[in-house]
Protein backbone atom coordinates (compact mmCIF):
# COMPACT_ATOMS: atom_id res chain seq x y z
CA UNK A 1 0.00 0.00 0.00
CA UNK A 2 0.66 3.72 -0.62
CA UNK A 3 2.56 5.68 1.80
CA UNK A 4 -0.33 8.13 3.25
CA UNK A 5 2.26 11.29 2.33
CA UNK A 6 5.26 12.59 1.07
CA UNK A 7 7.34 14.08 -2.13
CA UNK A 8 8.80 12.96 -5.01
CA UNK A 9 11.20 14.54 -6.42
CA UNK A 10 11.80 14.86 -10.33
CA UNK A 11 13.78 17.54 -12.40
CA UNK A 12 11.34 19.60 -13.06
CA UNK A 13 11.19 21.93 -10.06
CA UNK A 14 9.62 24.98 -11.52
CA UNK A 15 6.35 24.37 -9.77
CA UNK A 16 5.21 23.95 -6.60
CA UNK A 17 2.43 20.71 -6.84
CA UNK A 18 0.68 18.77 -4.77
CA UNK A 19 -1.56 15.65 -5.69
CA UNK A 20 -4.39 14.37 -3.38
CA UNK A 21 -6.13 10.84 -4.17
CA UNK A 22 -7.12 7.82 -2.72
CA UNK A 23 -5.09 4.94 -2.56
CA UNK A 24 -7.90 2.65 -3.84
CA UNK A 25 -8.44 4.94 -6.91
CA UNK A 26 -7.29 3.83 -10.48
CA UNK A 27 -7.55 7.10 -11.82
CA UNK A 28 -5.44 8.45 -8.95
CA UNK A 29 -2.84 5.65 -10.05
CA UNK A 30 -2.56 7.24 -13.51
CA UNK A 31 -2.34 10.77 -12.62
CA UNK A 32 0.58 10.14 -10.36
CA UNK A 33 2.21 8.10 -13.12
CA UNK A 34 1.89 11.18 -15.46
CA UNK A 35 3.61 13.11 -12.74
CA UNK A 36 6.12 10.87 -12.34
CA UNK A 37 6.49 10.03 -15.54
CA UNK A 38 6.75 13.86 -16.18
CA UNK A 39 9.80 14.16 -14.07
CA UNK A 40 7.73 16.71 -11.40
CA UNK A 41 8.68 17.21 -7.96
CA UNK A 42 5.31 17.47 -6.08
CA UNK A 43 4.04 16.41 -2.84
CA UNK A 44 1.51 13.35 -2.04
CA UNK A 45 -1.52 12.75 0.00
CA UNK A 46 -3.13 9.94 -0.24
CA UNK A 47 -6.59 11.23 2.11
CA UNK A 48 -7.88 8.04 2.61
CA UNK A 49 -4.54 7.01 4.54
CA UNK A 50 -4.73 10.57 6.37
CA UNK A 51 -6.40 10.78 9.56
CA UNK A 52 -7.74 13.50 11.93
CA UNK A 53 -6.64 16.83 11.47
CA UNK A 54 -3.67 15.95 8.95
CA UNK A 55 -7.46 14.55 6.76
CA UNK A 56 -9.51 17.31 7.53
CA UNK A 57 -6.81 19.63 6.14
CA UNK A 58 -6.53 17.68 3.16
CA UNK A 59 -10.05 17.15 2.40
CA UNK A 60 -10.43 21.56 2.84
CA UNK A 61 -7.26 21.57 0.51
CA UNK A 62 -9.07 19.90 -2.23
CA UNK A 63 -12.62 21.62 -1.65
CA UNK A 64 -10.91 24.76 -1.65
CA UNK A 65 -10.16 24.57 -5.68
CA UNK A 66 -12.71 21.52 -6.35
CA UNK A 67 -16.27 22.10 -4.43
CA UNK A 68 -17.28 18.52 -5.43
CA UNK A 69 -14.54 17.55 -2.87
CA UNK A 70 -13.50 14.35 -5.54
CA UNK A 71 -10.33 12.72 -6.56
CA UNK A 72 -7.23 12.88 -8.06
CA UNK A 73 -6.95 16.68 -7.67
CA UNK A 74 -3.90 18.13 -8.03
CA UNK A 75 -2.75 21.67 -7.14
CA UNK A 76 0.04 24.19 -9.12
CA UNK A 77 1.39 26.84 -7.20
CA UNK A 78 -1.60 27.29 -5.30
CA UNK A 79 -2.85 28.59 -8.82
CA UNK A 80 -4.41 25.99 -10.34
CA UNK A 81 -6.22 23.12 -10.02
CA UNK A 82 -7.21 19.84 -11.93
CA UNK A 83 -9.74 17.23 -11.05
CA UNK A 84 -9.67 14.13 -12.64
CA UNK A 85 -7.01 12.06 -14.59
CA UNK A 86 -6.68 14.43 -17.16
CA UNK A 87 -2.95 14.13 -18.93
CA UNK A 88 -3.37 17.23 -21.48
CA UNK A 89 -4.65 19.55 -18.99
CA UNK A 90 -2.16 18.49 -16.30
CA UNK A 91 0.81 19.04 -18.46
CA UNK A 92 -1.41 22.51 -19.40
CA UNK A 93 -1.13 23.08 -15.89
CA UNK A 94 2.47 22.36 -15.61
CA UNK A 95 3.64 24.51 -19.04
CA UNK A 96 5.10 21.08 -20.26
CA UNK B 1 -4.70 3.10 9.26
CA UNK B 2 -3.64 -0.55 9.16
CA UNK B 3 -2.56 -2.25 6.04
CA UNK B 4 -5.20 -4.40 4.44
CA UNK B 5 -4.25 -7.46 2.38
CA UNK B 6 -6.15 -9.50 -0.53
CA UNK B 7 -5.29 -12.35 -2.20
CA UNK B 8 -5.16 -12.31 -5.43
CA UNK B 9 -7.86 -15.87 -5.46
CA UNK B 10 -10.30 -13.28 -3.62
CA UNK B 11 -9.81 -10.98 -6.43
CA UNK B 12 -10.12 -13.17 -8.59
CA UNK B 13 -13.20 -14.87 -7.42
CA UNK B 14 -14.99 -11.57 -6.74
CA UNK B 15 -14.27 -10.39 -10.11
CA UNK B 16 -15.76 -13.25 -12.05
CA UNK B 17 -18.68 -12.95 -9.76
CA UNK B 18 -19.54 -9.24 -10.73
CA UNK B 19 -18.75 -10.18 -14.33
CA UNK B 20 -21.53 -13.11 -13.96
CA UNK B 21 -23.71 -10.67 -12.30
CA UNK B 22 -22.87 -7.76 -14.19
CA UNK B 23 -23.57 -9.85 -17.97
CA UNK B 24 -26.98 -11.81 -16.33
CA UNK B 25 -28.51 -8.26 -16.08
CA UNK B 26 -27.23 -6.00 -19.01
CA UNK B 27 -24.49 -4.47 -17.07
CA UNK B 28 -20.70 -4.42 -18.38
CA UNK B 29 -17.48 -4.68 -16.36
CA UNK B 30 -14.70 -2.41 -18.35
CA UNK B 31 -12.85 -4.71 -20.81
CA UNK B 32 -9.62 -3.58 -19.39
CA UNK B 33 -9.10 -6.61 -17.39
CA UNK B 34 -5.55 -5.57 -15.20
CA UNK B 35 -7.44 -2.12 -14.74
CA UNK B 36 -10.51 -3.77 -13.60
CA UNK B 37 -8.84 -6.33 -11.33
CA UNK B 38 -7.21 -3.25 -9.74
CA UNK B 39 -10.39 -1.95 -8.65
CA UNK B 40 -12.18 -5.42 -7.37
CA UNK B 41 -9.32 -5.28 -5.03
CA UNK B 42 -10.05 -2.15 -3.66
CA UNK B 43 -13.51 -2.69 -3.46
CA UNK B 44 -11.60 -5.77 -1.23
CA UNK B 45 -9.72 -3.66 0.21
CA UNK B 46 -12.82 -1.26 1.52
CA UNK B 47 -14.41 -3.99 2.40
CA UNK B 48 -11.75 -4.92 4.89
CA UNK B 49 -11.34 -0.94 5.88
CA UNK B 50 -15.27 -0.32 6.49
CA UNK B 51 -17.01 -3.28 5.94
CA UNK B 52 -18.75 -2.30 2.51
CA UNK B 53 -17.46 -2.06 -1.08
CA UNK B 54 -17.11 1.60 -0.75
CA UNK B 55 -16.15 3.28 -3.97
CA UNK B 56 -12.61 3.05 -4.81
CA UNK B 57 -12.76 6.52 -6.30
CA UNK B 58 -14.47 8.50 -3.68
CA UNK B 59 -13.57 9.11 0.12
CA UNK B 60 -15.93 7.10 2.87
CA UNK B 61 -16.27 8.51 5.53
CA UNK B 62 -16.75 4.92 7.42
CA UNK B 63 -20.15 5.66 8.44
CA UNK B 64 -22.38 3.41 6.42
CA UNK B 65 -25.69 5.12 6.70
CA UNK B 66 -23.60 8.47 4.95
CA UNK B 67 -21.62 6.60 2.73
CA UNK B 68 -24.49 4.13 1.49
CA UNK B 69 -25.57 5.89 -1.87
CA UNK B 70 -21.37 5.35 -2.53
CA UNK B 71 -21.36 1.61 -2.06
CA UNK B 72 -20.64 -0.33 -5.25
CA UNK B 73 -23.12 -0.61 -7.32
CA UNK B 74 -23.30 3.89 -6.85
CA UNK B 75 -26.74 5.56 -6.68
CA UNK B 76 -24.87 7.42 -9.52
CA UNK B 77 -23.61 4.32 -12.04
CA UNK B 78 -26.38 3.80 -14.40
CA UNK B 79 -26.83 7.82 -14.68
CA UNK B 80 -23.15 8.28 -15.44
CA UNK B 81 -23.26 5.09 -17.72
CA UNK B 82 -26.39 7.24 -19.81
CA UNK B 83 -23.99 10.43 -19.88
CA UNK B 84 -20.68 9.43 -20.16
CA UNK B 85 -20.36 5.51 -20.53
CA UNK B 86 -18.63 4.54 -17.57
CA UNK B 87 -19.29 4.85 -14.08
CA UNK B 88 -17.41 7.36 -11.87
CA UNK B 89 -13.98 4.84 -10.68
CA UNK B 90 -14.88 2.82 -14.13
CA UNK B 91 -15.46 -0.33 -13.24
CA UNK B 92 -19.27 -0.36 -14.99
CA UNK B 93 -18.73 0.30 -18.90
CA UNK B 94 -21.24 0.98 -21.28
CA UNK B 95 -22.47 -0.77 -24.48
CA UNK B 96 -20.79 2.16 -26.68
CA UNK B 97 -17.96 1.26 -24.64
CA UNK B 98 -17.78 -2.11 -25.11
CA UNK B 99 -18.43 -2.19 -28.60
CA UNK B 100 -15.34 0.19 -28.82
CA UNK B 101 -17.32 3.16 -29.93
CA UNK B 102 -16.54 5.38 -26.77
CA UNK B 103 -13.39 5.84 -24.82
CA UNK B 104 -13.44 5.43 -21.26
CA UNK B 105 -12.07 8.43 -19.16
CA UNK B 106 -12.04 10.03 -15.91
CA UNK B 107 -15.43 11.45 -15.40
CA UNK B 108 -17.00 14.65 -13.75
CA UNK B 109 -18.37 13.73 -9.93
CA UNK B 110 -22.11 13.04 -10.07
CA UNK B 111 -22.29 13.10 -6.07
CA UNK B 112 -23.48 16.44 -4.48
CA UNK B 113 -20.56 18.35 -2.20
CA UNK B 114 -21.60 17.42 1.42
CA UNK B 115 -24.02 19.96 2.05
CA UNK B 116 -26.70 19.14 -0.41
CA UNK B 117 -26.43 15.60 0.51
CA UNK B 118 -28.89 15.42 3.19
CA UNK B 119 -31.93 17.40 0.92
CA UNK B 120 -30.31 14.97 -1.88
CA UNK B 121 -31.65 11.72 -0.94
CA UNK B 122 -35.04 11.13 -0.58
CA UNK B 123 -34.22 8.99 2.64
CA UNK B 124 -36.78 6.17 4.19
CA UNK B 125 -39.91 8.54 4.38
CA UNK B 126 -42.58 7.58 1.43
CA UNK B 127 -44.17 10.69 -0.57
CA UNK B 128 -47.67 10.98 0.43
CA UNK B 129 -49.52 8.79 -2.31
CA UNK B 130 -52.44 10.97 -3.93
CA UNK B 131 -54.50 7.36 -3.07
CA UNK B 132 -53.98 4.64 -1.06
CA UNK B 133 -51.80 1.27 -3.17
CA UNK B 134 -53.31 -1.97 -2.14
CA UNK B 135 -49.16 -2.51 -1.67
CA UNK B 136 -46.31 -0.45 -0.85
CA UNK B 137 -43.71 0.25 -3.50
CA UNK B 138 -40.07 0.18 -2.96
CA UNK B 139 -37.74 1.52 -5.41
CA UNK B 140 -33.91 0.46 -6.11
CA UNK B 141 -31.96 3.64 -5.79
CA UNK B 142 -28.95 1.67 -7.57
CA UNK B 143 -31.29 0.46 -11.02
CA UNK B 144 -34.82 1.71 -10.08
CA UNK B 145 -36.24 -1.50 -10.16
CA UNK B 146 -40.08 -1.36 -8.26
CA UNK B 147 -41.38 -4.32 -6.55
CA UNK B 148 -44.89 -3.72 -4.66
CA UNK B 149 -44.76 -5.68 -1.81
CA UNK B 150 -44.67 -5.55 2.33
CA UNK B 151 -40.90 -5.53 2.65
CA UNK B 152 -38.15 -4.49 -0.01
CA UNK B 153 -36.69 -6.88 -1.53
CA UNK B 154 -33.48 -9.03 0.57
CA UNK B 155 -31.28 -8.38 -2.82
CA UNK B 156 -32.13 -6.19 -6.15
CA UNK B 157 -32.99 -8.82 -8.78
CA UNK B 158 -31.46 -6.52 -11.38
CA UNK B 159 -28.56 -5.19 -9.84
CA UNK B 160 -27.82 -7.04 -6.64
CA UNK B 161 -27.74 -4.46 -4.54
CA UNK B 162 -29.07 -4.90 -1.05
CA UNK B 163 -32.08 -4.32 0.75
CA UNK B 164 -30.88 -1.13 2.21
CA UNK B 165 -30.78 0.76 -0.76
CA UNK B 166 -34.41 0.20 -1.38
CA UNK B 167 -36.32 3.53 -0.85
CA UNK B 168 -40.11 3.37 -0.36
CA UNK B 169 -41.31 4.88 -3.78
CA UNK B 170 -44.89 4.39 -3.15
Amino acid sequence: MAEARGSVSGRNTDHQVAFYGLSTCMWCRKTRMALEEADVSFDFAYVDLLQGAEREEAVNAVRRWNPAGSYPTVIVDDEKCVVGYNPDKLRGALGL
Amino acid sequence: MSEETVSKEAVEALYRRLDEEAQGSGYHLNPDAEFTRALVESLLVNEARYGYWACPCRLADGNKESDLDIICPCDYRDADLNEWGVCFCALYVSDEVLEGEREVASIPERRPPVAERAQHRSGPQAPTPAREAPLPVWRCRVCGYLAAREQPPGVCPICKAKRDRFERFW
